[in-house]
Parts: structure tokens; C-alpha cells; sequence
């Protein structure tokens, strides 16, 4: 019970961290979202000082309020589920936009970070298992994909695949001529059909950090005294491995898992971007391109949640799976 | 780690007087092995941040095998790691790309002068072809890999300082310093990076190659500093710094000569992996648009093919050298990695099982302490 109050004590402090952060942004570095918005408005026509104000009024950043009160607005703002209004798509509410777009990312980044971490783990059990086989020799060539940019890695297929070949669709989510976004069969076969290569991308330019971390993890397990035991008790080579070796060697691992996601989330921005993937990643690239400040920071906002929930989650599951840390507070 | 343990107790017995200089080496190695083995249970935990620091008694008793017969062996041969065919790959590859950065924009032409022959494929006047506007790409690829280059190096190096004050600092001090520190590394450590990276750069006007660095550095430092308080946290309640401690030494002294070269191979690797972790931001950073304005990188020519629709009329001679270069100036530093976690935790080493067993004889002929677990 202790071990959970502490990490939900962290991760409330580390919520608020990153929702200060967020605040304070746009206000402690130098250029003024409102001054960036009139110079692109003003390519179009004169600017007015009442547009400007509007503006300001639009943006919460309204001068007269002193920096705390502007602080205790945006808290309430937020827990009230008000990230303000999308200039992009003017007059939607940003909350509802990014519920568009995140279904597409949680799914398609989801599936693809799960079955990374599970081929990578899988593979590495059995390189760790048979150390200086051929599958272990072949380690530093799986690595070697996982210097390769996600982004570029997806620029190749693409071209490859989708240009080159036909096999895949060059840019989007689904077919808008096939379907609807809905529960029909149709939507989301076409959905699959969109989501394969982004998924695929991830998985191939992920996997090998995971195999090289297990398979290193496996050998230090193999020369602990238990698997000797195991060895002298005359149990089955396969149990060894799976129940007494892998078991205890897949620890680090999904300690780990939690730290990647962040960086998974970081990649797959990039990588939607190169797909055109209906998702947060090119949302919130959208919305830089239009200096669209609420969208942007409410998408900031989303990401951080998601990145810091799937944390706790990975934390409270290792206080199940391994005894130690609760033990250890 | 060994290695320097032995050279504390080498120093204690030069400095204790000659008697030390007429015990016999055999006795020499008893006492390194007796020392590296009480080390063992400081350091085998079952954290894997700490494993990378565990030193096993192999080390020691090979340090002591080889280093007996001429007793004066270079003391820094010790640290550095074998030359394996690994390692000499990899610095074979980031000699040649580095050499590449550095010589190539000297000789190779103006990268932005255009010419009316757009898309020409690799070979004749231009050995990788030109681009939309008939760029030569080999000219931008060599001005690209220096911008590349200057961006990693110099994110590493703030990365590293930044970590070394929040890992190592707070960490030896100990207290509400610690957990302070501690709790913001962890912060940073959730807080995704490269959105955070994207909204501070979108407000961010006129961006140089320098606070692009300084953006890069201040978001990636945090896994790399959690890394070296828990190796620091080992180091500091080993004997020695306790004795430095007792004997009035200052804390900034005993943080810079007793536990700094103890964290020298731990630091390097963690240089290497902030060096490939800042060229694959900036990369895609730059893919994005949102990267250093005027300045040629890897990233930005990914960014100019992706609006030259390289993609769609199949100029693949734009895009495909630049990400190629990424990924090999990433694969060899990762094997340059490898071979320092192989000096740091020598389980790793990735002999054959053959390899083992003939070392292993080996070993059971030339030392009388046969007795040391593999």
C-alpha cells in the first residue's frame, strides 16, 4: 500500500511539473504568441488594435491579470476540461480535436510498441539462451536498425512499398472513399489496411534495443546459482529458460518499457508525420505550423498525460510482478 | 572499475614504504583478488544500472596474471578496452564519417549553387547526382555531416555536464539535495521529450545551431543522470572514499579524484548513447521544419527532399544517403558503446561458448586460485 502512495504521490508531482512547465512556456520564452500571430495576419490585410485584443483574449494571455492569477485560471481551465479554442479549425474546442486524433495514435503506436517489445524480448530470451549462436552473432545487426531514424526507416518503405511496389496506401488513416470512421467491418479493415506500415516501421527500428537489453539480462541470469539448480535438478531445458531464466531476466525490461514510451511518442510524431497518419503527432504539427498556441500546449498537455499514465500503470504492475521494490519502498 | 580499485591498493603499498616493494607478487594477487571480491557485494545488486558497474573477480585476477612478469605495464592500457574487430569497425566508420564532415566541405562546391540540371541520377560529374534544383548532393551531404557532427558533439558534452551535476552531485552530497535532485531528474525523465523539444522551438525565433543545442541538451540529460547517481551511490560508500572522508579530504576534491576516475568508462558510454540520441532528435527535428535556420544537417536535407517530393518522383538518391549516414554513424557508436560495457561488465563479452571453455583451461594452468567463479 505504501509502495503505491508513493508513486501516485510522484506522479502527481511530476503531473504538475509538466503542467507548470507548460504554463510557463509560452511566458518565459521570448517570442509573444499574439505579436507572431498579427505579423502572419498582417501579411493578409491591416490589423486592428481591437483584433489584436480579441486576440489576446483569445489566448488567455490577458495583461492586465498578475502571473498568478493567470496560473490559477489555467488550472482551473484545464481541470474543468477547458484547453481553450483551436485557431486552426476556428471556433472547435481543442479538446474535441485532439478526441479525434487520439484514438488513431493510442491504437496504431500502442499495437506496434507492444509487438516490438515482444518480439524483441522473445528473440532476446533465446539469443541470451544460446550465447554465441548464430540468432546472438546476428545482435549488432539488430542494433544497427535501431541507430536508423524511425522517420527515415518509414521514408524508405514508403518508397519502397507504397511508391515503388503498390502494396501499401502512400498517405492517411483509412480509405474515404471505402468507409466511414465507425464500428463497420469496412472502416476498420481499411484502418488496418493504413495503420500496417506506420506499425511496421515502429516495430522494426524498436525491437532491437529490447533484444539487446534482455539478451544481456539472460546472460547475467544463466550464471546465477538457481539455474544450476534447476539445471541439477534435471528439469527441462525449455522450463529452465522460460520459467526460472527469462522470468527473472524480463525485469529490466518492462521497468524499461515504461521509460521508452516517452521516446516512442517522440519518434511516432515524426513517423506520422512522414504517413500523414491522422494522429496527435501531425495535430500538433499542424498546429506549429499555424502558431495555433492552445491547440499546441492542450496537445502537449494530452501527451505528457498519456506518457505519465502509462508510467504508473508499468510501476504499480512491477510492484506486482516483482516483490523487491515493494519491499524496498 | 577493478582496475582502479587495484591501482588504490598499489598506491597505498608504494606509499607505505619499501617493504611493500619485497613482497612477493604472488602475495600481491592474493591481496587484489581479496579486495575486488569484497567489492562484489557493495555492488551486485539487482538493479541493472548498478550491474554495469559490478566488477567481477575476473578482471582483477587477469589484471594482476598479466601484469606480474614485467610489473610495469602502463597503468592506463588497463582502462581503455581491447582492440576487438567490433571496436575497430566502429572507429574505423566515425574516423571516416568524421574525416568526411571535416574535409569534405573544403573540397566539394557551394552546396546551395543551383544549377539547370535538376535530378540528375548519381554518377559522372556528380558521384551522388543533384537535387530538384540541381544541388549537388554530395556537396550538401559533406556540409551536412559537419552540422550534424558539431550538433551531437555538442549536445553530448552539455548533456553530460548537465547529468554530471544532477547524477553525480546530489548523489554524494546526499539528504534533501538528493531528493530534490533525484525527483526533478525523474520529472524530466517522464516529461516526453521531443514534444517538449517541438513547442519550445515553435516559440522560438530564429534559431541558430547553438540554442537548438541548448534545447536538445536541456531535454535529453535526464536518463543518463539517473544512470550515474545509482553508480554513484555504489562509489560513495566504498571504503576508500569513507577513508578520504575520515581523513579531511574536501568533498568537491574526493567527487573530482576519488570517484570522477571511477565513473570514467560509465561516463564515456553515456557520452556515446547522448551523442547518437541528440543526431536522431536533431534529425527528426529538422525533418519537421522546425531546425536551425540557414545551417545544413542531416535532418534539413531530409526536410528539403520530403518538399522536393523526392518521395513521389523517385529522386531516392536524396533521401537515402543522408538517413544511411545517421544510421551508420549510429551503429558505430553503438559498437564503440558495446566494447565499453564489455570493460565495464565483462559478462557481456560475447566470446563463443568454445572461446570460454579454452580460456578457461588456460586460466586453470597459469593461476594457483583456480577457484574463481566464470
Amino acid at each position: 500500500m505504501r509502495y503505491i502512495a508513493r508513486k501516485l504521490g510522484f506522479y502527481a508531482v511530476a503531473l504538475w511539473g509538466a503542467l507548470t512547465v507548460n504554463f510557463l512556456l509560452p511566458r518565459m520564452l521570448p517570442g509573444n504568441p499574439v505579436d507572431i500571430l498579427v505579423a502572419k495576419l498582417s501579411a493578409r490585410g491591416p490589423v486592428t488594435d481591437e483584433l489584436r485584443d480579441s486576440l489576446e483574449l483569445l489566448l488567455g494571455g490577458a495583461p492586465d491579470q498578475g502571473i498568478l492569477e493567470q496560473y490559477w485560471v489555467y488550472l482551473v481551465g484545464i481541470f474543468t476540461g477547458n484547453l481553450g479554442i483551436s485557431i486552426t479549425y476556428y471556433p472547435v474546442p481543442v479538446v474535441e480535436i485532439i478526441g479525434q486524433a487520439l484514438p488513431w495514435t493510442l491504437v496504431m503506436i500502442g499495437i506496434g510498441t507492444l509487438l516490438a517489445f515482444i518480439v524483441g524480448v522473445a528473440l532476446g530470451m533465446l539469443a541470451g539462451w544460446k550465447r554465441g549462436s548464430w540468432l546472438d552473432n546476428l545482435v549488432p545487426v539488430t542494433t544497427m536498425f535501431q541507430a536508423v531514424p524511425y522517420f527515415w526507416l518509414a521514408l524508405v518503405l514508403l518508397y519502397i512499398l507504397s511508391v515503388g511496389l503498390g502494396a501499401f496506401p502512400v498517405s492517411g488513416g483509412y480509405n474515404y472513399n471505402v468507409a466511414q470512421p465507425g464500428f463497420t467491418w469496412d472502416f476498420v479493415g481499411t484502418a488496418i489496411y493504413h495503420g500496417t506500415l506506420p506499425a511496421l516501421t515502429i516495430v522494426i527500428s524498436s525491437f532491437g534495443g529490447w533484444l539487446l537489453g534482455m539478451r544481456n539480462m539472460m546472460v547475467s541470469t544463466l550464471s546465477e546459482d538457481y539455474i544450476v539448480t534447476a539445471e541439477a535438478k534435471g528439469l527441462r531445458p525449455m522450463r529452465i529458460m522460460t520459467a526460472y531464466a527469462a522470468r527473472n531476466a524480463v525485469l529490466p525490461s518492462v521497468a524499461g518499457f515504461a521509460i521508452s514510451l516517452g521516446f516512442v511518442v517522440s519518434g511516432s510524431i515524426v513517423t506520422e508525420q512522414v504517413f500523414s497518419y491522422p494522429g496527435i503527432g501531425s495535430t500538433l504539427l499542424q498546429a506549429v505550423n499555424n502558431s495555433d498556441y492552445a491547440l499546441m500546449q492542450g496537445l502537449f498537455l494530452v501527451i505528457t498525460l498519456a506518457v505519465l499514465g502509462a508510467n504508473l500503470i508499468v510501476d504499480l504492475l512491477y510492484g506486482v510482478i516483482d516483490p523487491r521494490t515493494r519491499a524496498n519502498g | 572499475m577493478a582496475h582502479e580499485s587495484s591501482r588504490t591498493v598499489d598506491d597505498a603499498e608504494t606509499a607505505s614504504g619499501d617493504a611493500a616493494a619485497t613482497v612477493p607478487t604472488s602475495g600481491r594477487t592474493e591481496k587484489e583478488i581479496i579486495f575486488s571480491d569484497l567489492e562484489v557485494p557493495a555492488t551486485a545488486s539487482t538493479n541493472m544500472a548498478l550491474r554495469k558497474n559490478s566488477a567481477s573477480p575476473l578482471t582483477a585476477t587477469f589484471a594482476a596474471v598479466r601484469t606480474n612478469p614485467p610489473k610495469k605495464a602502463p597503468r592506463w592500457r588497463s582502462v581503455l578496452p581491447p582492440m576487438t574487430p567490433k571496436l575497430a569497425t566502429g572507429l574505423i566508420l566515425i574516423a571516416a564519417i568524421v574525416l568526411f564532415g571535416v574535409l569534405g566541405p573544403v573540397f566539394l562546391g557551394n552546396p546551395r549553387s543551383i544549377r539547370d540540371i535538376g535530378r540528375t541520377p548519381p554518377g559522372g560529374e556528380f558521384l551522388l547526382g543533384t537535387t530538384q534544383t540541381g544541388q549537388d548532393v554530395l556537396a550538401q551531404l559533406a556540409h551536412a555531416t559537419q552540422g550534424s557532427l558539431l550538433i551531437g558533439l555538442v549536445v553530448g558534452v552539455l548533456a553530460l555536464i548537465l547529468s554530471m551535476i544532477f547524477g553525480v552531485i546530489g548523489s554524494y552530497v546526499g539528504g534533501w539535495l538528493d531528493e530534490s535532485f533525484s525527483l526533478f531528474t525523474n520529472i524530466m525523465l517522464v516529461i516526453p521529450g521531443l514534444p517538449l523539444v517541438i513547442v519550445i522551438s515553435s516559440y522560438v525565433e530564429d534559431k541558430t545551431i547553438w540554442v537548438l543545442a541548448v534545447v536538445l541538451a536541456i531535454t535529453s540529460w535526464a536518463a543518463s543522470a539517473r544512470v550515474l547517481r545509482s553508480v554513484t551511490l555504489s562509489l560513495r560508500s566504498r571504503d576508500y572514499v569513507a577513508a578520504a572522508r575520515v581523513s579531511g579530504e574536501k568533498s568537491w576534491r574526493i567527487i573530482v579524484v576519488e570517484i570522477l576516475p571511477n565513473l570514467i568508462p560509465v561516463l564515456a558510454s553515456q557520452f556515446v548513447l547522448a551523442i547518437i540520441a541528440a543526431i536522431l532528435a536533431e534529425a527528426g527535428l529538422s525533418y519537421l521544419g522546425l531546425g536551425a535556420s540557414g545551417t545544413f544537417t542531416w535532418g534539413t536535407m531530409l526536410f528539403q527532399a520530403q518538399n522536393g517530393f523526392a518521395l513521389t518522383l523517385g529522386t531516392w538518391w536524396w533521401f537515402v544517403p543522408p538517413g544511411i549516414l545517421i544510421a551508420v554513424l549510429g551503429g558505430a557508436l553503438s559498437l564503440v558503446n558495446f566494447a565499453i560495457d564489455e570493460v565495464v561488465n565483462p559478462k557481456l563479452r560475447t566470446t563463443t561458448l568454445r572461446k570460454d571453455k579454452k580460456r578457461l583451461k588456460k586460466r586453470l594452468h597459469t593461476t594457483t586460485e583456480g577457484g574463481v567463479p566464470v
